[in-house]
């Protein structure tokens, strides 16, 4: 349908179109809807350090959005998107935020990626009653009204990879690497917590770095010194590079020695080449390479909007997520009142989830499948487990603090 | 923490750690030199620094694909080939900002680290339309990786040794052009007294250039050499900027022989540090010593005597 056709549709009588509900019965609080048009915000970093990270999630975002218009929109409204460019500095997060929820009045916002990101927004978006969608797999201890987290939190994430490392690889001993900042520290605690009372295993080695470090010869050596079953890391950005790279310099096959790592996604190997971490197991709920009907629809249509050689991490198929849960919980509430929204959110459930079929639980985080995949050498990771049934989220997991 | 280990294992433990430190050596003189040009003989707060390095390092990355493209026969040898191109490239853009903007400051060195900054910034996006946000990731031709087995236990990584023989031989390089060569008495008489310099006939504005020029180049030289250690990416340059001036002002700014001084006391105390402690602690220590060293020292490690 052409665009002039839309002008003669809206002054028909409303009564007659029976799936395109009245503006003023959807839309109580003010928010930018119109009889043809909802309007969402896209947040994210498309400059500075964090554009590494979250130009994939744009990217995911708006193709999200541009299927969903394809399909008919949201209660027959297209999606209208303002994005804003967070710039990798949180206050700047916080102000675009409150801009794109006063000035813009959007009904969802996509967004954030860090989470000192989220921290910046979160009071904000709760001042100002939105609704944020946020993609990041993080360290939990948070929950909102106004957030929906479509990553997964760290227990969800952590646990059933060691649970299986330490099942299949006899593991008794881990050293734990990272950077030093909250997210990998939470990660860390639990898995030490569930190492040492669960497991009955025993860490030999716990490393933070600043982020940005470069040099990891001298903690390569300790490993050597203390060889553990496996290796845990948590390391961030451009460090990452760098201990992969010195990694296998350092002559640590990744073939004989075990390494379990939760920040290393498709989108990690592009910088780090798949030659220098082939062999080590990630730990996450998507790889680019699932084999499932979702996901053969998906990854095509991903590299067609955005080209042939873009990778798909795990985050980029969380932020895929975000436009659709909203869609699907819009239309069960009937409105695009972010209290209804809120309200409606648990128990909404996408079945064309590239990893497969997620619901949203009460506490806002997703129930997902947890899976382990091993990482080859073109860069992808091969399926090696998955969790037979769906993780429940548990952002506040009782022993674990 | 050693209780459970053999002699032996300590032993080869020891070797390596001290050869870790010894990389981190000539990592940090690498780094540093090309500012120690900079900063140290001309007085220019460069803080565009790590942007000229990954220039190097986008270089490297370009060369070793047209090399997979066209010449897969040759991959082996295209580093060398790559780390000619990253100097004359971040040489030949040196030359050019000091053209446009550097030279305009010379009487103003406080101002050249808000015009270096701006410059790193305008650099950082510059690489992100041209090459994208994310990583990129620079293949190595296969001799240059794993490591070396020395004995049984004691393994030395390849890249380690390559940065360690670069660093010598751009060390030497550097000495003699700036203490044993005609040029190098040019660049520091015009340090020493621009008008004088200029009244006795040399070309000052051609010496500024060129030794700019030279400075940029050696980071991109360095630039391109990390590749083999670290991550090439438009901000990639940010994880080098603080530690090459901590090495340089701790050194003394306008001492060759104090940078390397410098270098090597940062790195023993960090590797060593690192190895008994956490890697955030230790970093935080070394910060520590190198401020209480300073309070005593202002001048760094290694100053020129001047008659004041």
């Amino acid at each position: 349908m052409g665009m002039a056709a839309l002008p003669a549709i809206s002054m028909l009588p409303r009564q007659s179109f029976a799936d395109v509900p009245a503006t003023a019965a959807v839309n109580t609080t003010g928010l930018a809807v119109t009889d043809t048009e909802v309007t969402v915000g896209i947040l994210h970093s498309a400059t500075g350090t964090m554009a590494i990270s979250e130009t994939g999630s744009i990217e995911a975002e708006k193709l999200a959005i541009e299927q969903i218009n394809a399909a008919g929109g949201v209660l027959g409204r297209k999606i209208k998107f303002i994005q804003e460019d967070g710039a990798s500095d949180w206050p700047t997060f916080a102000e675009k935020a409150k801009k794109l929820l006063v000035n813009d009045k959007v009904a969802a916002i996509m967004g954030c990626w860090t989470s000192a990101s989220r921290k910046a927004v979160l009071p904000v978006v709760e001042q100002y009653n939105g609704m944020l969608y946020y993609p990041t797999f993080y360290e939990g201890l948070e929950q909102s009204k106004n957030v929906i987290y479509t990553g997964q939190e760290a227990t969800q994430q952590i646990l059933a990879g060691l649970n299986w490392i330490a099942k299949e690889k006899g593991a008794k001993t881990f050293f734990f690497i990272g950077s030093d900042y909250i997210w990998p520290r939470t990660s860390n605690k639990i898995a030490r917590k569930h190492v040492e009372n669960v497991l009955k295993g025993k860490v030999v080695g716990e490393e933070y770095y600043p982020l940005g470090n470069t040099q990891f010869n001298s903690v390569i050596n300790k490993i050597k010194l203390t060889k553990p079953d496996v290796i845990f890391t948590d390391v961030v950005g451009g460090s990452n590079v760098a201990f992969y790279k010195q990694l296998k310099a350092a002559g640590i096959d990744l073939a004989k020695q075990p390494l379990l790592t939760i920040s290393v996604t498709e989108d990690e190997i592009d910088g780090i080449g798949g030659e220098n971490i082939a062999g080590a197991y990630a730990c996450m709920k998507y790889f680019q390479s699932l084999d499932n009907a979702n996901n053969k629809a998906f990854v095509p249509a991903f590299k067609k909007m955005w080209g042939e050689k873009t990778v798909i991490g795990d985050v980029t198929q969380a932020a895929y997520l975000g436009p659709w849960l909203w869609k699907l919980t819009v239309e069960k509430a009937g409105s695009f009142d972010v209290d209804k929204i809120a309200a409606a959110s648990p128990g909404v459930e996408f079945k064309g989830a590239p990893e497969g079929y997620v619901r949203i639980h009460e506490n806002h985080h997703l129930w997902s499948k947890t899976r382990v995949g091993r990482a080859k050498l073109d860069g992808q990771f091969e399926l090696i487990y998955e969790t037979a049934d769906l993780v429940e989220p548990d952002p506040f997991p009782k022993g674990y603090q | 923490m050693f209780g459970d280990y053999s002699i032996g294992d300590l032993g080869s433990i020891f070797v390596m750690q001290g050869f870790a430190g010894l990389i981190l050596f000539s990592v940090y003189v690498l780094m540093a030199l090309g500012l120690a040009i900079i900063f140290g003989q001309m007085g220019v707060i460069n803080m565009a620094h790590g942007e000229f390095m990954i220039l190097g390092a986008y270089v490297t990355w370009m060369t070793s694909n047209l090399f997979q493209a066209y010449l897969p026969g040759l991959f082996a040898g295209y580093f060398f080939l790559a780390m000619i191109l990253a100097f004359v490239a971040s040489g030949a853009l040196g030359m050019l900002v000091e053209w446009v903007l550097i030279r305009h400051l010379y009487k103003r060195p406080l101002d050249t680290l808000l015009a270096t900054w701006g410059l790193s910034l305008m650099l950082q996006q510059a690489y992100r339309s041209v090459f994208g946000a994310r990583e990129v990731g620079v293949e190595l031709p296969q001799w240059m990786l794993g490591s070396l087995q020395v004995t049984s236990s004691i393994e030395v990584p390849i890249n380690g040794v390559f940065v360690m023989c670069l660093t010598v031989l751009i060390t030497i390089g550097v000495a003699y052009v700036m203490y044993k060569s005609r040029w190098g008495r040019q660049v520091r008489a015009v340090v020493q007294n621009r008008i004088m310099a200029g009244a006795v006939g040399i070309n000052t504005e051609k010496v500024d250039r060129y030794t700019f020029g030279l400075g940029c180049g050696i980071a991109g030289v360095a630039g391109s050499a990390f590749t083999m250690i670290g991550s090439t990416g438009p901000t990639s340059g940010q994880l080098y900027i603080v530690d090459t001036f901590l090495v340089v002002v701790f050194g003394g700014a306008a001492s060759l022989l104090g940078t390397i001084a410098s270098a090597f006391s940062i790195s023993q105390t960090q590797s060593t540090l690192e190895f008994f402690m956490s890697g955030s602690m230790a970093k935080v220590l070394t910060l520590l010593a190198v401020v209480g060293i300073l309070m005593l020292r202002p001048q760094g490690l290694f100053a020129l005597k001047v008659r004041k």
